[in-house]
Order: C-alpha cells, then structure tokens, then sequence
C-alpha cells in the first residue's frame, strides 16, 4: 500500500533549488514501497529532533567477517518497515566500469530483496545496497554470490579497493590500475572478508599524480602511478600549442606554476630541468597534446592517509619513492612490502589504531626498521626548518647496517603533559 | 611437529569461551596465545586456518563493537525483534 500521508515540511526544503534531490527520488519510489515512506519519515524525525535513530550493529553473513552495516531503527515500533535496514557492501568491479546487465541485475537483486535502493559508489568504492531486514540479507548474499558478486570489506580488516579508470581510458596511467586492484583483491581477499588489523587498511590507486581515486587524503596505502626518465616533449606540439595560445598564455597558464620552476618556454619550445621535476602533472595536464609523462613507469607508494577519528586527518607520505610494477616479481616485491608491513602494524599497533597513526606513534625510523624497508631522503615529508632544534632524539636512531635491536615501540601512548612537565 | 588445526580451533574455541563476557579476543590475540603454547609448531597460517574453521563451521562468529573481534554466537542486544 502507498503511504499517502507523507508530510515532511523538513525534507520539503531539500527539493527546492536546481540540484537533483534524493527527497523527490524517495518520494517516487515511496509511491511503489511504503518501507521508503517510512525511512524518509524516521529521517524528518531526526531531523525534527536533531537525533539520529539508527543503532549500529554486528550482522555476518556466515563465514564472512564484514561486508555488512547492520542498522537498527530506535524507531522500530512506529516504523515497523525500516526497523531492519540493513546496508549490504559489495566489491564493485575495478575502474567502476560496469555492462549494463551488471547493472540490471543489481537493480533486479535490489528490487528483489531490499528497498530498492542503491549507493554508487559508498566511500569505501563499495557498491553499497540498502534496506535489508535479518531474513533478505542473508537471500541477496546468495543471490549476489551466485551471480558472480562478492561482499566487500568492513570493521578492522582491509577494505574494498578502488582504483582510477587508468589504462582503459587515460592517457596519462603509468600503471595498470585495473590489473592491481584485481591482484590484491584476489591475493588478499581473505584479508578482506576476515578481519584480523588493529584497524581498518584500505589501499586506493591512481595511476597518476593527478590522483583521481583521492588516495593521499583517503587511503592507508596510496599507490600512484609515477615515472622516473624524463617527461615526454612533442616540441613540434609544443610549437602548435604556443602559436594556438600564444606565449604569454603558454608563460603564465604553465610553465609560472610549475611549483618547482623547473620547466621554461624558449621561444615556441619547452625546456625542462627533470632534475627537479616532482611529477606535479600541471603541465602535462595543461599541454597534454605535446607533454606525457616518461616512459621508464612505476608506482610510488605512500602510507598513512585517513580521516577523522583518533588523529584528525592526515595526508600519506612517501614510502617507497619508485617501483616497479611489470612482471610478475614486481607485483610479489610491492605485496611482500604490504605483507611487513600488516606483520609489524598487526604485531604492535593498539586496538583501533590506524596504520598512520601508528606511525605518528612509533616514528618513522621504528616503522620503517620493523617493517624491514630502507630509509629514503624522499621519505621525509617535511624538511627540517628549524636548524637549532635536533629531532634525532624523538627518531629511531636505527639505519640500515647498524646491529638489530628491539624497535622502539611504546606499549601506551605517553601522557604529553606528564611528559612536557618533567622536561 | 606442527600442531593440527583441528587441534588449534578447538584449544581457540575454548579460550573464546572463557573470555566471554570478559575479554574480546582477535584472531591475533589467538594466534599469539597459540604461539605462546607451542611456539614454532604453530605457524600464522595455521592459525588463520584454524579461525576460518571457526567462523566456517558456525561455532564462533565476528562480532564488530570495539574492533573485529572472534566471539560466540548471540542475538545482538539492539535486535528490536
């Protein structure tokens, strides 16, 4: 039956202006399911109360240790139809690129089992599928497991990895992105569906600097596609694009934000100085027809992007500056890296701890001595500016070749004020 | 000599046990106690075969607040049924 009694002053305001509005999309599909009905009128509720009713909960599909946000409404007893809702994560095919009978039967499987309602993409590159009560999540985990599909990660595990659409559509990849994704995704997807961390590890690739997945900011281990030779001049290009534009354009649109004024225009060719280029894309993104990124390709991988929670947010920082990723002894080299890396973490990190933080406790030199990886001047992720204070004291004094000690892991976080106090 | 899993799930399946309602345990709280017990007869490998025979067979299950942990199967406490 439709819910014909659907006041939602609240929600109203949400459908003014030009922008499309999930109030008229739920509205509509309402019309067919009175549980939608009841989950925008919970949602003017909270609205009204400025309380969210929702209470999250552990629901596992057997065998499997996430892929499920289990939701319970406070609101149960007045919305009978929303009082299990529950949100199914599934892995979504690397790229995001999808027929559209993949599609259809999302949307078949949705409308089959659930409230008909889908999220494409969820944060984690999750396809998330919503409004599931106890009984149809366990149907449409079959469903979705017999039709090909798998459920993604949750809790304290390694997530669902997302990647750019790289080689497949994007001249500047350096990288396979697609191909990765799926070698993980294979390799690890234990990992994945039995959570075992102290905390959540998601992986988010681009195969450039432009970084399209949003991996510095959003993931534990960004991987982004890099080179190491030189970039690629079509000088003849070069000449088209400054007659096209003229110099000036040319001067003050690329080479003056070059951030290390390392590339300069000479009339109507570039030069650059490779030297101090830091793979900033701007000018490749700019003049794309004449510049592409060289030719000798790799990732460089990054460690302890995330948001929010214990630390505030943090942006990754360099950990392994180039490597490459052909054969298939590369693709073992950058997992047997992930794998020390899960070891020390998952030895030595306290509950709830995400793998930056981690860092930000231990320092670096710890890290990188327990993880077994050697010390790189690119690593550094803000040079020393200050020459009078000394940080040798606050950093593991430890670098490749001294005798192997115990690394220097604090079992608690130190009580800072305590600790200034006593200096 | 390695330790069978069969072994390792029921010795973790009786830690579980005696922690509930105390202590949440993960799969690298068992597998460290597991190294504890028998030192190098036990291998990780061994002891995430022996949680997958856990959680496979329905014994124990992951539960989610305050981190994943491994626990025994019960109805949630927010289950409005």
């Amino acid at each position: 039956m439709p819910d014909d009694d659907l006041k939602l002053p609240l929600l109203d305001q949400l459908e003014e202006g030009p922008w499309p509005s999930f109030v008229k999309d739920l509205k509509e599909q309402a019309k067919r399911r009175p549980q939608v009905g009841q989950l925008l009128k919970q949602l003017e509720q909270s609205y009204e109360d400025h309380w969210d009713y929702w209470r999250g909960t552990a629901i596992n599909v057997p065998g499997y240790g996430g892929g499920v946000i289990a939701r319970y409404s406070d609101l149960g007893e007045r919305f009978p139809q929303v009082a299990q809702f529950h949100t199914i994560r599934v892995i979504e095919p690397p790229g995001f690129v999808y027929s559209t009978d993949a599609l259809r039967q999302l949307c078949d499987l949705s409308e089959d089992y659930g409230a008909g309602i889908m999220q494409l993409h969820g944060m984690t590159g999750d396809i998330l599928m919503l409004g599931y009560d106890n009984e149809k999540l366990m149907e449409v985990s079959e469903a979705l497991m017999e039709k090909g599909w798998d459920l993604g990660g949750s809790g304290n595990g390694m997530r669902t990895i997302p990647c750019c659409i790289g080689p497949a559509r994007c001249e500047m990849a350096c990288y396979d992105t697609l191909k990765l994704t799926k070698y993980l995704t294979d390799k690890y997807i234990g990992y994945l569906h039995r959570p075992e961390f102290p905390y959540k590890y998601k992986f988010k690739l681009s195969g450039c600097g432009n970084d399209c997945a949003n991996s510095v900011s959003r993931s534990d281990m960004p991987v982004i596609g890099t080179w190491r030779d030189d970039i690629q001049i079509d000088q003849e290009a070069v000449a088209q694009f400054v007659k096209e534009n003229g110099p000036d354009w040319a001067v003050r649109n690329v080479t003056s934000r070059c951030p290390t004024h390392c590339i300069h225009l000479s009339g109507d060719r570039i030069e650059i100085d490779n030297r101090n280029c830091v793979r900033c894309m701007h000018c490749i993104n700019v003049m794309h027809l004449a510049l592409a990124p060289g030719r000798d390709r790799g990732v460089t991988m990054l460690i302890g992007g995330k948001r929010t929670v214990r630390s505030g947010e943090m942006l990754a920082s360099v950990l392994v500056p180039f490597q490459k990723l052909e054969s298939d002894r590369d693709y073992e080299e950058f997992s047997a890296i992930v794998e020390r890396i899960w070891d020390f973490w998952g030895e030595h990190g306290n509950e709830h701890e995400r793998v930056g933080e981690f860092i930000d406790r231990i320092g670096l030199g710890a890290f990188l001595d327990g993880a077994g990886i050697v010390p790189d001047p690119q690593m550094v992720t803000n040079p020393r500016s200050n020459p009078y204070i000394k940080f040798e004291e606050y950093a593991a004094p430890r670098l490749e070749g001294e005798p192997h000690k115990t690394a220097n892991v604090l079992e608690h976080e130190p009580d800072r004020e305590e600790d200034f106090e006593g200096k | 000599m390695a330790i069978p899993v069969e072994q390792l799930a029921d010795e973790m399946y009786e830690i579980i046990k005696e922690s509930a309602g105390v202590k949440k345990l993960k799969g690298g709280d068992l597998t460290k106690a597991m190294v504890a017990k028998y030192g190098d007869e036990v291998s990780r490998a061994d002891a995430k075969a022996a949680i997958r025979m856990l959680i496979d067979s329905g014994r124990c299950v992951y539960g989610y607040f305050g981190g994943s942990s491994i626990e025994l199967p019960h109805s949630e406490a927010a289950e409005n049924k």
